[in-house]
């Protein structure tokens, strides 16, 4: 098979398959999950390769399979010059961040535990830029959201991280779920999740009704995920990460995440005037201020924290300005940034690593200390600041031409160059600030340690970035030049607009703003002591966390008051609640629809024998409520309720259900009467007088509203569905009972979930009845002690010869129950009739000798019965629970079908018996286990 | 016959909603399983019952019962009885952790238990 068939998926799926690898290694050497984690990168790495000529060639590559077809899903992987783009950056910049953090990682940190998250993470942004479907983008965003919250908080000892951390998982969450509103409301516009479709609708979307709600919801993705005003306020506070992770998440990937959609759906949703508005706005206030905030950090992270959301307002500013050539300065901007802000935030952690501090109040001189790292240092930062022949000079001019352009628009516009400038001024200050503040201004002032030069390999990496900072800006169009080709066309999905890489245009109004920048930056950074002074006294106040924290806590306040009005702690309560809520949207439902509540359905007349069952099953009920603080005798008058039920169901044409009902309804009697044991045996009413007449207020309303809604739709005529169950259930099933065949082979599927259900509940029990102590009470009612016969002599001979004739007819009635009424559930609730006699005539100890198959292997034996068939289909190429059939004559049993349905059957026989039988054995037991100290107790009395 | 099933679902629901408002643990799983019952009868019905038309194919028969509400019925009979016995040991490990069937785990029977406990 060809590689390129699934290379895409291959490749994003990949960190996700080393990651558990690498969380085993903890304990093995502190280098093997590196190894791994590099690995996984190279190799998903090598599996673009390939793919990698045909998007040059402008190809799109796409490799789709089927998910959930009816909702839009499919697992469908895109490659393009934008997702190229974005991977090698994101596996490129991932491997230098895999090198420096193996030497940067003390040896209290786990490297298992990080390298997993860290794949967790690369896993998620290889899929978010490689989806092809966006309904499959989103899953791989959210994981984003909560690996990189693993990441952040990776040092969870240190309150700042899991606060930083909390931080930016409820910001991009938010996000994250005002994205999913967009990616569906698009998805609805254009009719398929699919970028193909999407970036071709673009014009059907723009014009659309729901064009600005979709661009709302779509931009508070991006803007919270790519820390844009006003949600900015996250990114700092993640610094509190591990300097690898920042370097990784805020200079490449993560909130390159947001930009990287930005660019995604470019073509599909800008060139209005709200995308002008909303993009161009928030991105020219994100640039200002995060370029004029990161002047006053003192810390060396928080500087290129803000400093990162400077840059990334740069980027979201051209974007919003609409125009190809604003396009190819974003993506190039895009390029440059990566590199030289991952390979600053390496400096600075190699700065914290080896002077122990990253405070630029202490920092001093490094120069003289590891010179090799401060030449690294001063290049990235002379980039960052836009110095000429490096790279961020380049894109930072596209920039200024493109402001200039824009500033022809209208009269405001004029303020775009102005602003960007002023940007400009304070971004050369910060820079400046980074290489003065550290590597010279005389000597450090007591740091914690004496810096020395970094290990070699923790600054090869910074080595590498640095030399495509100088490559880039020196040799624009043999570097980058074709990759930006093919990543910019593939951004706007048309026509490569014309652009220059060269590195001089020629004395030029960008180039006078660059001047002036650099001037004005200088000058800004010579008078920084007084704008520091005033910076103390006026702005530093202002802190975005505390509008965070009051929102956050607003909506918890809200929460818990409308909790409260609620939920007082009172099922009682919560009961009324409920129940009166279902009984109020019956009455609204039923009384908009208008229209008279009884049809003219011709109604079937009623004997004589089912009115007496009927009242008797009235009667029953109400005494079960009237009697309901005498335990015993309630218990029984429920009893008689089910009994009528049963009969009420053989009388209606539905045989099945009548077996049914009547095991179920002695199994439910004798289980509750083991309960009863250990409760108290007589209800003490606690209620008040109010409370009683309310309860029965409601429970009347509620009756009568049962009433009414039943006689409503059984005075209508019915067209039912089960015409097909009929028509198909002997063709197509193999069988003449219908109602089996609907559970065993038509709704097969159901009936697997249901019995695992009734499992379920079984283990359930077995767990809850573990270690539980109860007194039993050794009187009854009126102070009478219970009986301590033996069991009755002539039931114990009796049950006994019962039990194979039982077991015989339960055989009997499962063989049967494709043809006529019988089946697994029947049968199954027969044998356990017949063990269940057993225990009850024989005592436990007796039946516990004597059968001994453990029932939670019956369980699992049934499950696996039931699902086995299922795959055989799948194997055979079926769907699921598919079932074949053919015919067998057995004497006396007669001619039966013999059908994989009847494997199936088996399972749901076995879990029945395995589950039912468990729950009531282990009440029972557990009645033995405590009545026998009680006894002794009594004896010694 | 017709109100006769109306009647006995709305007596049914009635009787298990009063049940299930109790405060003590044994009424209100008496009541849930009475309101289970309620469930089933009401489901069943909606096939409109027919009597003597059992959905067994057969030749000779001109009519047949709805199978479709029967089958779903049938689980529902049986995932209620294990719903059942699960909130009734649900209610014996409350009795254990704290003392009381009291369903919000306070209340009066608290005092009622410790005198049991004394009498035993």
């Amino acid at each position: 098979m060809d590689i390129l068939s699934f290379a895409l998926p291959l490749a994003a799926l990949l960190p996700f398959l080393a990651a558990p690898v690498a969380a085993n290694l903890e304990g093995s050497r502190r280098s093997a999950p590196a190894w791994v984690a590099a690995i996984a990168a190279l190799v998903a790495l090598l599996l673009t390769v390939p793919a990698i000529p045909r998007a040059f060639a402008g190809e799109t590559l796409i490799q789709t399979w089927a998910w959930i077809p009816s909702l839009g899903l499919e697992f469908a992987f895109r490659l393009d010059g934008l997702s190229l783009l974005f991977t090698l950056m994101i596996l490129i910049i991932g491997l230098l961040v895999i090198l420096y953090a193996g030497y940067y990682l003390s040896s209290k940190d786990s490297t298992a535990r990080f390298f997993t998250y860290l794949l967790l993470f690369m896993g998620s942004m290889l899929g978010v830029v490689l989806s092809e479907n966006l309904l499959l983008m989103l899953v791989f965003w959210e994981l984003t959201a909560l690996s990189s919250f693993l990441l952040i908080s990776f040092w969870g000892h240190r309150e700042d991280a899991r606060h930083g951390a909390r931080m930016a998982l409820a910001v991009t969450g938010m996000g994250g779920l005002a994205l999913l509103g967009g990616v569906l409301l698009l998805g609805q516009i254009v009719g398929s999740y699919n970028l193909t479709d999407v970036l071709a609708a673009g014009d059907q979307i723009r014009a659309h009704d729901w064009y600005t709600p979709t661009l709302v919801l779509f931009l508070i993705g991006v803007f919270t995920k790519s820390a844009q005003f006003p949600f900015h306020f996250w990114l700092p506070r993640a610094m509190a990460a591990p300097t690898p992770v920042s370097a990784y998440l805020h200079s490449a990937t993560m909130v390159k995440a947001g930009i990287f959609l930005l660019a995604r759906l470019f073509p599909a949703l800008s060139g209005t005037s709200e995308w002008l508005w909303i993009v161009g706005t928030a991105g020219m206030l994100t640039l200002l201020i995060g370029a004029f905030v990161a002047l006053f950090q003192h810390d060396l992270k928080g500087l290129l924290a803000y400093s990162t959301i400077s840059h990334l307002g740069l980027i979201t500013l051209l974007f919003g300005l609409s125009t190809p050539l604003a396009a190819v300065a974003a993506v190039f901007h895009i390029i440059n940034h990566a590199t030289f802000k991952a390979s600053l935030f390496m400096v600075a952690g190699i700065i914290d690593h080896e002077a122990g501090t990253r405070d630029m109040r202490k920092l001093a001189g490094l120069l003289k200390y590891m010179p090799h790292t401060s030449v690294l240092a001063i290049i990235a930062s002379a980039a960052m600041a836009g110095v000429p022949l490096l790279n961020g000079f380049l894109s930072k001019e596209m920039f200024f031409d493109q402001a200039v352009v824009a500033s022809a628009a209208s009269p405001w516009a004029l303020s775009i160059p102005v602003l960007a400038t002023l940007a400009a001024i304070f971004s050369v200050a910060y820079s400046l600030r980074f290489v003065h503040d550290v590597f010279f201004n005389g000597d450090p002032v007591d740091l914690p340690r004496l810096p020395h030069s970094p290990p070699r390999y923790m600054r090869i990496p910074v080595d590498f970035l640095v030399v495509i900072c100088l490559g880039v800006g020196i040799l624009p169009a043999l570097t980058i030049g074709p990759l930006l080709a093919v990543a910019v066309s593939a951004t706007i999905q048309g026509e490569l607009p014309y652009y220059s890489l060269a590195i001089w245009h020629g004395v030029n109004v960008p180039l006078m703003m660059s001047a002036v920048a650099l001037a004005g930056g200088i000058v800004v950074y010579i008078f920084r002591r007084r704008l520091f002074a005033w910076n103390d006294k006026r702005l530093a106040r202002i802190d975005a966390r505390k509008t965070y924290n009051s929102v956050i806590e607003g909506i918890g306040r809200f929460a818990t008051v409308v909790t409260r009005r609620f939920d007082k702690g009172s099922l009682q309560h919560m009961m009324a609640w409920t129940l009166g809520g279902a009984g109020l949207i019956a009455v609204v439902g039923f009384a908009s629809r208008g229209g008279p509540l009884l049809g003219d359905r011709e109604l079937t007349d009623f004997d004589p024998v089912a009115l007496i069952a009927f009242g008797g099953l009235i009667l029953a009920s109400l005494l079960t409520v009237v009697m309901h603080r005498r335990r015993m005798v309630s218990l029984i008058m429920l009893g008689v309720v089910g009994l009528l039920i049963s009969l009420g169901f053989a009388k209606f044409s539905a045989p099945d259900l009548a077996l049914t009902q009547l095991s179920v309804e002695i199994v439910t009697v004798v289980l509750l009467m083991l309960a009863l044991f250990f409760l108290p045996q007589y209800t003490k009413e606690t209620s008040s007088r109010l409370r009683i007449s309310r309860d029965a207020l409601w429970a009347a309303g509620i009756g009568l509203g049962a009433t009414l809604l039943t006689l409503a739709v059984l005075t209508r005529d019915l067209s039912p569905i089960s015409g097909y169950f009929l028509e198909y259930s002997k063709k197509g099933g193999g069988g003449t009972n219908v109602v089996n065949v609907i559970l065993v082979d038509f709704r097969g599927f159901d009936t697997l979930g249901e019995i695992v259900v009734l499992a379920i509940a079984g283990l359930g029990i077995f767990s809850l009845l573990r270690n539980i102590r109860l007194h039993a009470s050794m009187t009854d009612l009126r102070g009478r002690p219970w009986s301590t016969d033996a069991h009755p002599i002539i039931l114990q001979n009796l049950s006994r010869l019962l039990f194979p004739l039982m077991l015989l007819f339960s055989f009997f009635v499962f063989l049967r129950g494709h043809n006529l009424p019988g089946g697994g559930f029947i049968a199954g609730l027969i044998t356990m009739l017949a063990i269940i006699l057993q225990y009850l005539s024989n005592g436990i100890a007796w039946t516990s000798a004597r059968i001994r198959p453990d029932m939670h292997q019956v369980i699992g034996a049934g499950l696996l019965c039931a699902i086995g068939t299922g795959l055989v289909s799948i194997g055979l190429g079926y769907p699921f629970l598919t079932s074949a059939f053919t015919y067998l004559n057995w004497p006396i049993v007669g001619k039966f079908e013999i059908a994989s349905a009847l494997v199936f059957d088996l399972g749901v026989f076995l879990v029945v018996v395995g589950a039912t039988v468990m729950i009531l054995v282990e009440l029972g037991k557990f009645n033995l286990l405590q009545a026998d100290p009680n006894s002794n107790a009594k004896g010694k009395r | 016959m017709e109100f006769l099933i109306a009647l006995s679902v709305g007596v049914l629901s009635g009787c298990g909603v009063y049940l299930a408002l109790r405060s003590s643990t044994f009424p209100v799983v008496v009541g849930l399983t009475l309101l289970s019952y309620a469930v089933n009868v009401f489901l069943f019905s909606m096939g409109r019952p027919k009597v003597g038309a059992p959905a067994v194919l057969d030749a000779a028969a001109e009519t047949y019962a709805d199978p479709l509400p029967q089958a779903l019925v049938l689980t529902a009979i049986v995932i209620a009885f294990a719903m059942t016995a699960f909130v009734i040991v649900l209610a014996l490990k409350a009795r254990d952790e704290l003392g009381t069937d009291h369903v919000d785990g306070a209340g009066e029977t608290q005092i009622s238990n410790s005198k049991e406990a004394k009498a035993s």
